[in-house]
């Protein structure tokens, strides 16, 4: 084991993994995330913290997650190179392992100005790719970025982000193939409402060998109103949601409940595509969907069944 | 002015080795004031390249050509016809050069001779010191006409650190303290006691860490 990890174990016994998403508060009172860990615990086998999640300050990745292993609930920490250089990275890799965190899923992060913050700047030292190329060094050699040896490695089990629907489109699997090469050992990608564009991401992540050497989880999100589809579809950068989701969420008389119903469609439909591991459901601010969604699908967290 | 040095022969060669008719672009401005890239430059270089390229066994030619700016379409445009035949442009520009060489003449391959280093002063033979990171947002009215953004190693606005050391910055004595010279030149209009107002945070948006920028004159149509 990498890492000892209740994801790590789900995806290597080959069991559908389920993760969900807890976005820590702007403020400091652990209990928001005591209420969202007891609402998603029991029902996912890990949960991504994020950190400061599209470039708004928020408590640290590394406190939720830490506030979430007390809950019983398996944390994902994610680590943006937007807001820290590679000194302040590897000391919180350092300081997450040391607290029992035991995924660490590596992003390059929303650049600063859609945040709360756009006169920050942005410190991008390293890119997702050399972040994850760190963390692997540092677990498995195990050294720092500089060379130097490691007397205690973090095990960490290594995540990344995919999306099939930036552009170039036949760069998408090419770019993940690098994650894979860099070290991740799983990835979860962007919300799929387009199906057949992300089958052929597959394909192509399947004939480039990526499937082989990274677990994929398929990035899903339930739909809150045909609003929630339209802003999605035009004004989320990387985002394809065809016109038939928002015709659909549009004609829905309970849309909450159409949003639910549309996830769990995709979610069936990824379950059968070769390559995919897992599924992660984005319900950002709406963790109670999750139980629902999870239901629906007739799906138990793999550490669960 | 933009300061940029060529890069050792042994980096240039890894690249020029690769082609046969190979163009040398100098540019009469920065550079040929930094006596790094102007015609004369251009000249050295293509001629260090035929005498290696000779003992090395390799075909071709090497010609030099020197436009005034390689930063105005007008001036790149006007080597079309030396750019003609060629496999590679090598450009004694800052990067400005070869990226809108690539960009007016997108069937030759571009490479960089050189290195760009900074915004800079001559400050006096031979030497180059930096003065300006184009942060977009200056404020060196009230630091006494010093800018501690380029020139302070912390880019640090409320005065000196715990570094600070006989005038010297803590990362080298070759290196002069910014906020000193700040706090002796404001002290010279018996202004040093602005220092006690807290400045910053910095403004990041408006430089290239906010998204690569653009201007436009206002009124006028491109």
């Amino acid at each position: 084991m990498r890492s000892g990890s209740i994801l790590e174990k789900v995806l290597a016994d080959g069991k559908f993994a389920v993760t969900a998403e807890l976005g820590p508060p702007k403020g400091a009172d652990p209990q928001v995330i005591i209420d969202k860990a007891n609402i998603l615990k029991g029902h996912v086998d890990a949960v991504n913290i994020t950190d400061n999640q599209t470039a708004i300050a928020r408590m640290c990745s590394m406190a939720a997650a830490k506030i979430a292993i007390d809950q019983g609930l398996e944390p994902i920490m994610q680590m943006t190179c937007r807001d820290r250089n590679r000194l302040a990275m590897q000391a919180d890799i350092l300081g997450a392992a040391a607290l029992g965190i035991k995924n660490l899923l590596c992003l390059t992060g929303d650049h600063q100005s859609f945040g709360n913050h756009p006169e920050a700047l942005g410190v991008f030292d390293l890119d997702s790719i050399t972040l994850i190329k760190m963390v692997k060094d540092m677990r498995d050699v195990p050294q720092f970025q500089c060379g130097e040896e490691i007397t205690f490695a973090p095990k960490l089990l290594i995540g990344a982000a995919a999306n099939p629907y930036a552009d170039p489109f036949p760069f998408r699997a090419v770019r993940l193939a690098k994650k894979v090469e860099a070290g991740i050992d799983f990835c979860q990608t962007q919300i799929i409402y387009n199906l057949e564009k992300f089958e052929e991401f597959m394909r192509q992540c399947v004939e480039l060998g990526v499937t082989e050497r990274c677990k994929i989880l398929a990035g899903v999100a339930p739909l809150k109103s045909a609003g929630m589809a339209k802003y999605m579809k035009n004004r989320v950068a990387g985002m394809d949601v065809p016109d038939e989701v928002v015709e659909r969420m549009a004609a829905a008389e309970d849309a909450q409940s159409e949003g639910i119903d549309v996830c769990v469609e995709v979610i069936n439909r990824v379950r059968d595509i070769e390559g995919v591991a897992g599924v992660h459901i984005m319900a950002v601010e709406w963790e109670s969907a999750v139980p629902e969604i999870l239901s629906r699908a007739g799906l138990r967290a793999g550490s669960g069944s | 002015m933009i300061a940029a040095e060529r890069k050792p022969f042994e980096q240039i060669k890894l690249v020029t080795d690769q082609f046969e008719n190979i163009l040398v672009v100098g540019c009469n401005t920065c550079v040929a004031v930094c006596l790094t890239g102007g015609e004369k430059e251009a000249e050295q270089l293509a001629a260090e390249l035929r005498l290696q390229r000779r003992n090395d066994g390799i075909g071709g030619s090497v010609e030099t050509v020197t436009v005034l700016r390689q930063c105005e379409n007008e001036f790149v445009d006007s080597i079309a016809a030396d750019v003609e035949g060629k496999d590679l442009v090598l450009s004694m520009a800052c990067s400005i050069g070869p990226q809108l060489i690539a960009e007016r003449h997108p069937a030759v391959r571009v490479a960089p001779a050189m290195n760009t280093n900074m915004l800079a002063v001559v400050q006096k033979h031979h030497v180059w010191s930096e003065y300006c990171v184009a942060c977009g947002d200056c404020g060196i009215f009230n630091t006494g006409g010093i800018c501690p953004i380029a020139r302070c190693a912390k880019q640090l606005l409320n005065g000196p650190c715990g570094g600070s050391q006989g005038g010297h910055c803590e990362i080298s004595a070759e290196v002069p303290c910014v906020w000193q010279l700040i706090y002796e030149k404001l002290a010279t209009f018996g202004l040093e006691g602005n220092l006690s107002r807290i400045g910053g945070p910095k403004n990041w948006s408006k430089s290239n860490s906010g998204g690569p920028r653009t201007m436009k004159k206002e009124g006028f149509e491109p």
